[in-house]
C-alpha cells in the first residue's frame, strides 16, 4: 500500500514539474509575495497623512505639528478649511487638526482653547489608534509648555508589550502571507489536480487499477503538500528570517511539523471541493468561497475574539483558525508543543473528517461524471 | 490565380523541441480536387494540414496558398473565409453544452452572415446531413458519426474553397462512415470548383480520392492518383502499394496475420445477465445479456454511443449497474475487490493517460502500480516498447504524441501487467493498418497462446471478421450475436459491413438515414472577394452570444456566481470587524488590597475587558500569555493600597499580547484610557473636584462613521473586493479552457480578430458581474442597513469600468497561462494580496510604503474603494469622485491591450 502512495505521489509531483507557469506562480508566492505583504502593510499607525488647519501660525502650534513624525505620521499638509473638507473626502488624508487663533496667546492665559482633530473613521483600525497618538503628541507638547511633568500623578502606569516590543507590523505581514499562501496554494493544487485527472479521464483508469481511493487519495495529498511545505520552509528560512531579517520566537521545526499536519488537512479540503466541483470553472468559484473566509475570519487579519459569535463558532470548524493560533502561539510568542498541543490536535481531526468525507465520495463522483 | 494549384510547399519544415515533425517538404497540391494524404500516425499529416489551414505557424520554408504568402498575416486574414478545417478528433472544434443549430449559428455569425442568409444556409446543411430532427440537441449528446456531420456543417457554412479535414471518419462507425463520404461527393458534384484535402488512416477511403499523397516519417515517399501509384509499384490494394513505397529497411512486417480457431470450450469468463444502465430517465444499456469463455476474443459492434461503453464500465466495476449482475471469473463485479481488478486490463476510449508524463513515466507508473517486481520492469518495459514500435517516443510527453501513437501507448498500458482479461474500447481507433495488424498479432498471441480474454469494441470490419464471435449493438440493446460468418449468412451479405449496415438500418428505422432525395440546393456561393473588415461588431457579438450561452446551459456556476457573493458579503460584512472587544485579562495581584480590587474593577466593568481566573504566579502568567488565552496581564504590586493612600505613587505593570500589533496598539491604549479613568474617579472621589488631566481640551470628531462601527466601514469595501475575486476568477478560466479543450482552433482559422474573441468572451461577464453589483447594493442597504449617502448613478458609473477591469485582469491570466490549474492558482494569488492588503480595506493607500504602496497605486481594486466607502459613507459628488474614477477608465483598455499582444493568433 505505501508503495503505491508513494508512485502515485512521485506520478504527482512530475505532473506539478511539467507546469512551468504554475511552479512561477508558486515561487512568486513565496518570495515576492511574501516580501511585499510584511513591507507594505503595517496596521498599526504608519505614515498616516495629516492635514493641518493652523489659523493661529504660532511657535506653539508649530512645535506640536513637528511633533507628528514619521513613520507614524507623514509630514503634515498645511491647508485651508476648505481644502480640508475635500482631502477627507477624497480619503487623502485620514487626520485633519483644526487650531483655533490665538491658540497659543489663550493657552498661556490659561483659557483652555480646544484643538479639533477630524477623523477619517472610515479607516477604523488607524483611526482609534491616530486619535490616541494625536492626543498623547499634544498633551505633551502643552505639558511642556506649560511646564507640567507627567510624573507628578499619584499612580503611574507602566505598560509593557511582549513579543514584538516594538509592535513592528512587519513581523506579523510577513508570518501571516506564508500562512495564507500555504491555505491557498494547497488547496488549489490538490482540488484543481484532482478535477484536471476527471476531466481527462485518468482518475477513471486509476479506478480499475487495483488501488484503493485511499491511495489515490493519499498520494495526491503527499505530494501537493509536500511542495506548498518545502517552499514555505524556505520562504521562512530565507525570505523571512534571512531577508527581512524577521525573529522568530520559537521553533521553526514545530512550526513545520504543525504545518505538516495542517497540510493533510487543507489538501483534503481541496479533494473534498475537488468532488464536490463537476468542472474547473465550477471549481474555480468553489476556492473563492472558501479561501476567502477562511484567510479573513481565521484570526490572521483581524482579532477573532472581536467577530460576532456565530461567526466564530463557523469557522471553529475549519482548521485554519487552530492553525493560526497554533502558529502565533509558536513564531511570536515562543510556546513549545506542550502548550499547543490542543491546536494539533484540532488540526488533525478536522483533516481526517474532511478525508473521511472526500474518500466517500470519490467513487460516488466518478460515477456522476458520465 | 492560377486554376491549377491550389498549394506549393517548399522546403517547408517544422520541429516541435527535438523532434523533426517534417523533413523540408517541396509538394504542389492541384486545386478542384480531393487530395488524400494517407501514411500511419505520427508522420506529419496533420502537421501539413494545419500549416495549409494557417493554423500553425510556418517555421520555415515558403507555402502558398491561393498564390498568396502564409507569413502574410493580413493575407491569411483575407483567405481565412476561403478556407475551412475541421481538425483531428471528434468534435474537437465544436461546443458541446451547445445544441446542433448553436454550434452552427456560431460558425455563421462569424463569417458575418446575417439572419435571413444563415437560417436559409443551416436549413439546407441540416437537411443535406440528416441532421434536421436533431437541431435541438447539446453536441455532447450526438454519436461520433454525427459530431462529425456537425463538424462539417459548422466547416460548409461559409462556402469554402478549400475544406480541409484532419481524420475526420476515425473513430466513426461504418453507416456513418459510409453517409459522410456520401455526403462530401454530393456536395463536391454540386461545388465543383471546391478543393478538398484529407488526412486518413483508412485505406479503403483513400481509393475515393483524385490525388493522393503517401508519407513516412515527415517525408513524401509517394504522389500522384491512385492508378498511378497503382502502376508505378506494380500493386493492387492500397495498402499493398502503401508498403510498397516504403523506403528499403523500414518496410513493416506483412504476413498474412492466421488466427488458430478457439476450442469454443472453456469455462465462462465473462457472464452479463440483464445488464442495464439508466442514467436519469435515458436507458443507456437496456438488459444486455452474453457469455464470453476464456481465451475468447469477443467483438463489440454498434454506432456511437449504443451503449458499448457503458457496458465495458459496468463490467470493470466503474458504473454499478442499475439492474441485472456481472461476474468476472465466477465471481460478482465488486468495485471494492482490489484482487479482481488485477486480472483486469482496460483501455478507455478517450486517450486517458498521463499527457504530462513522458511515454517512458507513463508505462513504469503503470508496472509499479501493478506491482511487477523491479527487476522484470525494465525488461518488459523494453519488450512492449519494441512490440508497439515506441522507442522513438520515448522520452517525448504523452501530450505531445500524435492520436494514433497515444493509442499505442495506452494498449502497452493495459497489458503491462499481463492480465487474464483485456477490455478494450475501441482500441484501434486512429491506428493506422500496420500498426493495427501488429496490434492484432499480440491479441491472438495472448489470446491463443496464454487464454487471456478479450473483450474489445471496434469499427473496422476487417477487425470484427478476425473475433470468434461479435455482438452487433443499437441504442442499448444488442441486435444480434454470433460468429462474424453467421452473421453475414443471415442476412445473405456479401460482406460483413453490408450486414452490418443492413441490422442498422433495420433498427434505427428512417431517423439515422440521409435524406437520399433531400431538395438540397447547392449552397450558392455568395462569395465577394472584399477581404472581411478588420473589426466587426458581429463576430465580436457572436463569441459574446456564445459565451452567454455556455453559461446559462451550466446554472450551477449562474448561480455560484451571484448567490456566492450575497453569501459572502454576509459572512464579510459581520466577520471583518476592526472593533478590537471582548479581550481576556488576568490580573496579578500581589496586593489584594481595596483599593487594587477597585482598581481591576474600572477594567472588568470596561466593554472591552473580560476578566479571566486571577493569575497565580509568573510562570502561570508566562503559560497563558504564550499560548495566547490572556491578551493583558496586569501585574499589581504588594502594597499597592497603602501606598496609594500614603501618597507614595504607586506603579501598576501591564503586559499587553504585542503578537499581533495593531491589536497590541490598540489594547495598550484601552489600558491606558482605563487607568486615566481609574485616576480621574479617585482625584475626585477624593477632592470632589475633576481633574484636568489634559492641558487642553481636544474634541476628536469622527466623521461619516459616528458611531464608529465597524460595518459601516467594511460593508462597503467588501462590495469592491467581492467585484474583483468573482470576476476574475469566473473570466480566468475562459481562454485557457478553449486552449486545453481544443476550441481555440477556431480562434486560429476563422477570421475572428483576437480583439474581437477576447471582448466577445469577457462581455456576458461583465454583465454577470454588474448584476451582482446591484445585488450587493442592495443587500448592503436593505439588509445591512448601512444607507448609501451619494449617488447610486455615480457608484454604478464606477462599478462598470471597475468589472471590466477585473474581468480584465483574469482575461489577462488567462492569455498567457497554459492550464486550468495554473490560472485558478495565479488569478487566486495575483489577485488576493493586493485587494486585501493594497487597496485600502483597513489602511489608506497612502499609508502604504515600498512595494506595497506601489501595487495599491497600480491596483483597481484601490479605486474603486475609495468611490465605494465615498458614495456610500461620505456622498462624495462628481468632481471629488473624477480622480479615482479616471483612473478606473484606464484599467479595462490597457488590460485588454496586453492580452491581445499575449494572445496567439497562430499555434506555435
Amino acid at each position: 500500500m505505501l508503495g503505491n502512495i508513494f508512485r502515485l505521489g512521485i506520478k504527482e509531483l512530475r505532473s506539478l514539474f511539467a507546469d512551468r507557469m504554475l511552479l512561477i506562480i508558486i515561487v512568486w508566492a513565496f518570495t515576492a509575495g511574501i516580501y511585499a505583504a510584511a513591507t507594505g502593510m503595517s496596521r498599526e499607525l504608519h505614515n498616516a497623512p495629516v492635514a493641518v488647519v493652523d489659523f493661529d501660525q504660532s511657535a506653539l502650534t508649530a512645535r506640536i505639528v513637528t511633533g507628528l513624525r514619521a513613520p507614524w505620521f507623514l509630514p503634515p499638509r498645511q491647508s485651508t478649511l476648505g481644502e480640508m473638507d475635500t482631502l477627507l473626502d477624497r480619503g487623502e488624508v485620514s487626520f485633519a487638526i483644526v487650531f483655533p487663533e490665538r491658540f497659543q496667546r489663550d493657552f498661556a492665559a490659561g483659557k483652555r482653547p480646544a484643538v479639533q482633530v477630524n477623523i477619517d473613521a472610515t479607516n477604523m483600525g488607524q483611526s482609534f489608534i491616530g486619535a490616541s497618538y494625536i492626543r498623547n503628541i499634544i498633551t505633551e507638547e502643552l505639558q511642556y509648555e506649560a511646564g507640567v511633568r507627567s510624573t507628578d500623578l499619584p499612580l503611574n502606569l507602566v505598560a509593557r508589550v511582549r513579543f514584538n516590543p516594538n509592535l513592528n507590523g512587519l513581523w506579523f505581514g510577513g508570518v501571516m502571507e506564508v500562512i495564507n499562501n500555504i491555505t491557498l496554494l494547497s488547496i488549489v493544487l490538490v482540488g484543481a489536480a484532482f478535477i484536471r485527472e476527471r476531466e481527462h479521464g485518468t482518475l477513471e483508469h486509476l479506478l480499475v487499477m487495483p488501488l484503493s481511493a485511499f491511495e489515490i487519495m493519499a498520494g495526491k495529498v503527499w505530494a501537493n503538500a509536500l511542495v506548498v511545505l518545502i517552499a514555505a520552509t524556505l520562504s521562512l528560512r530565507f525570505i523571512v528570517q534571512l531577508l527581512m531579517d524577521i525573529p522568530i520566537a520559537g521553533s521553526v521545526s514545530l512550526f513545520v511539523a504543525g504545518a505538516a499536519l495542517y497540510l493533510f488537512s487543507t489538501a483534503s479540503i481541496g479533494i473534498f471541493l475537488g468532488t464536490l466541483a463537476r468542472s474547473m470553472p465550477q471549481f474555480g468559484l468553489l476556492i473563492i468561497l472558501v479561501i476567502l473566509p477562511l484567510q479573513l475570519l481565521s484570526g490572521g487579519v483581524t482579532p477573532r475574539e472581536s467577530m460576532p459569535l456565530l461567526v466564530q463558532q463557523i469557522m471553529e470548524a475549519a482548521p485554519t483558525p487552530h492553525f493560526i493560533s497554533f502558529a502565533q502561539a509558536v513564531l511570536f510568542r515562543g510556546a513549545g508543543i506542550e502548550l499547543v498541543w490542543p491546536q494539533l490536535l484540532a488540526i488533525a481531526g478536522i483533516g481526517a473528517i474532511f478525508f473521511g468525507i472526500a474518500l466517500a465520495r470519490l467513487r460516488k463522483t466518478v460515477a456522476q461524471a458520465q | 490565380m492560377s486554376d491549377t494549384v491550389l498549394a506549393r510547399f517548399s522546403g517547408v519544415a517544422l520541429r516541435y523541441g527535438a523532434v523533426q515533425a517534417l523533413a523540408p517538404l517541396d509538394l504542389v497540391l492541384p486545386a478542384g480536387q480531393t487530395v488524400g494524404f494517407i501514411g500511419p500516425d505520427g508522420v506529419g499529416k496533420s502537421s501539413v494540414l494545419a500549416l495549409l489551414a494557417g493554423a500553425r505557424k510556418l517555421q520555415t520554408g515558403t507555402l502558398t496558398v491561393f498564390d498568396g504568402d502564409m507569413r502574410d498575416a493580413r493575407f491569411r486574414a483575407r483567405i481565412q473565409p476561403r478556407i475551412a478545417y475541421m481538425p483531428q478528433g471528434l468534435g474537437r472544434n465544436l461546443y458541446p453544452t451547445l445544441s446542433v443549430d448553436e454550434n452552427i449559428t456560431f460558425f455563421a455569425r462569424l463569417f458575418g452572415q446575417g439572419r435571413a442568409e444563415r437560417r436559409a444556409r443551416i436549413d439546407e446543411l441540416l437537411a443535406a446531413t440528416g441532421l434536421t430532427p436533431f437541431r435541438d440537441r447539446p453536441a455532447m449528446k450526438l454519436s461520433g458519426g454525427m459530431k462529425q456531420k456537425l463538424g462539417l456543417c459548422c466547416a460548409l457554412i461559409h462556402d469554402p474553397d478549400l475544406l480541409i479535414l484532419d481524420e475526420p471518419t476515425t473513430g466513426v462507425d461504418p453507416l456513418s462512415r459510409r453517409q459522410f463520404w456520401e455526403l462530401i461527393d454530393r456536395i463536391r458534384a454540386r461545388r465543383p470548383g471546391m478543393s478538398v484535402v484529407v488526412a486518413t488512416a483508412y485505406m479503403e477511403e483513400a481509393a475515393r480520392f483524385d490525388t493522393l499523397v503517401a508519407m513516412n516519417d515527415g517525408a513524401v515517399i509517394g504522389h500522384g492518383s491512385p492508378d498511378e501509384l497503382r502502376a508505378h509499384t506494380g500493386e493492387d490494394s492500397l495498402e499493398a502499394v502503401f508498403v510498397a513505397l516504403l523506403p528499403e529497411g523500414s518496410a513493416h512486417r506483412r504476413e498474412k496475420l492466421v488466427i488458430p480457431p478457439h476450442s469454443g470450450q472453456g469455462e465462462i469468463a465473462i457472464r452479463a445477465e440483464g445488464l442495464t444502465q439508466r442514467f436519469g430517465d435515458f436507458t443507456a444499456v437496456n438488459a444486455v445479456s452474453f457469455e464470453i469463455q476464456r481465451g475468447e476474443i469477443f467483438g463489440f459492434l454498434g454506432s456511437n454511443g449504443c451503449g458499448k461503453t457503458t457496458t465495458m464500465k459496468m463490467l470493470t466495476g466503474l458504473l454499478p449497474p442499475t439492474e441485472g449482475r456481472a461476474e468476472l471469473f465466477g465471481k460478482t463485479v465488486d468495485a471494492r475487490n482490489l484482487d479482481s481488478r488485477r486480472q483486469v486490463g482496460y483501455m478507455s476510449q478517450a486517450f486517458s493517460l498521463y499527457g504530462e508524463l513522458t511515454v517512458r513515466q507513463n508505462l513504469e507508473l503503470h508496472a509499479q502500480l501493478f506491482h511487477l517486481p523491479a527487476a522484470e520492469i525494465g525488461p518488459r518495459i523494453d519488450a512492449l516498447v519494441a512490440r508497439f514500435a515506441l522507442a522513438r517516443y520515448l522520452d517525448l510527453p504523452a501530450a505531445e504524441l500524435p492520436l494514433g501513437i497515444r493509442q499505442r501507448l495506452s494498449l502497452a498500458v493495459a497489458v503491462v501487467h499481463s492480465p487474464a482479461l483485456l477490455i478494450l474500447d475501441e482500441p484501434t481507433s486512429g491506428v493506422d493498418p500496420v500498426a493495427r495488424d501488429e496490434f492484432w498479432a499480440l491479441l491472438v498471441e495472448l489470446s491463443r497462446e496464454n487464454g487471456v480474454t478479450i473483450f474489445i469494441s471496434t469499427h473496422f470490419m476487417n477487425e470484427a471478421l478476425r473475433c470468434d464471435r461479435i455482438s452487433l449493438m443499437h441504442a442499448g440493446r444488442v441486435l444480434a450475436s454470433d460468429t462474424p460468418a453467421a452473421l453475414q449468412a443471415s442476412r445473405g451479405a456479401a460482406t460483413l459491413e453490408d450486414a452490418f449496415i443492413d441490422y442498422l438500418s433495420e433498427a434505427a428505422g428512417t431517423a439515422g438515414a440521409p435524406p437520399t432525395d433531400a431538395p438540397a440546393q447547392p449552397p450558392t456561393a455568395a462569395h465577394n472577394d472584399r477581404p472581411p473588415p478588420w473589426f466587426s461588431l458581429g463576430r465580436l457579438l457572436g463569441y459574446a452570444w456564445r459565451e452567454t450561452l455556455e453559461l446559462r446551459r451550466d446554472p450551477i456556476r449562474l448561480v455560484f456566481a451571484l448567490l456566492g457573493s450575497v453569501l459572502l458579503m454576509f459572512m464579510l460584512g459581520y466577520g471583518i470587524t476592526l472593533d478590537v472587544e471582548n479581550l481576556h485579562f488576568g490580573v496579578h495581584d500581589q496586593d489584594d488590597s481595596p483599593e487594587s480590587r477597585a482598581y481591576v474593577q474600572t477594567f472588568s466593568g470596561s466593554r472591552y475587558f473580560i476578566e479571566t481566573p486571577p493569575v497565580r504566579s509568573p510562570a502561570d502568567m508566562e503559560r497563558r500569555m504564550l499560548t495566547g488565552e490572556l491578551a493583558l496581564v496586569i501585574d499589581i504590586p504588594p502594597r499597592f493600597g497603602a501606598d496609594l493612600r500614603s501618597g507614595r505613587a504607586p506603579e501598576v505593570a501591564i503586559w499587553v499580547d504585542g503578537a499581533m500589533p495593531f491589536r497590541g496598539e490598540t489594547i495598550r491604549g484601552y489600558a491606558e484610557g482605563t487607568h486615566a479613568r481609574f485616576l480621574s474617579e479617585m482625584i475626585r472621589s477624593r477632592t470632589g473636584v475633576s481633574p484636568d488631566l489634559l492641558p487642553t481640551d481636544i474634541e476628536v470628531r469622527y466623521r461619516y462613521n459616528q458611531d464608529f462601527k465597524s460595518i459601516y466601514a467594511m460593508v462597503p469595501a467588501v462590495i469592491p473586493m467581492l467585484l474583483i475575486f468573482i470576476p476574475a476568477i469566473l473570466m480566468a478560466l475562459g481562454v485557457v479552457r478553449e486552449k486545453e479543450l481544443g476550441s481555440i482552433t477556431n480562434l486560429y482559422v476563422t477570421p475572428v480578430s483576437r480583439l474581437e474573441f477576447l471582448l466577445g468572451k469577457q462581455l456576458p461577464y461583465v454583465a454577470v458581474s454588474m448584476f451582482s453589483f446591484f445585488a450587493l447594493v442592495a443587500q448592503a442597504v436593505w439588509i445591512f442597513e448601512v444607507p448609501l449617502k451619494g449617488s447610486l448613478w455615480l457608484l454604478s458609473a464606477a462599478a462598470l469600468p471597475y468589472v471590466i477591469a477585473t474581468t480584465g485582469i483574469g482575461l489577462l491570466i488567462s492569455t498567457f497561462t497554459r492550464s486550468q490549474i495554473a490560472a485558478l492558482a495565479g488569478t487566486a494569488i495575483l489577485t488576493l494580496l493586493p485587494t486585501v492588503q493594497f487597496s485600502g480595506l483597513t489602511e489608506p493607500v497612502s499609508g502604504l510604503e515600498g512595494a506595497g504602496y506601489v501595487i495599491g497605486q497600480l491596483w483597481p481594486a484601490s479605486y474603486f474603494l475609495t468611490i465605494s466607502r465615498g458614495e456610500f459613507t461620505k456622498a462624495l459628488d462628481f468632481a471629488t469622485v473624477w480622480p479615482s474614477l479616471r483612473a478606473l477608465l484606464i484599467f479595462g483598455p490597457v488590460l485588454i491591450a496586453l492580452s491581445v499582444m499575449l494572445l496567439r493568433k497562430q499555434e506555435d
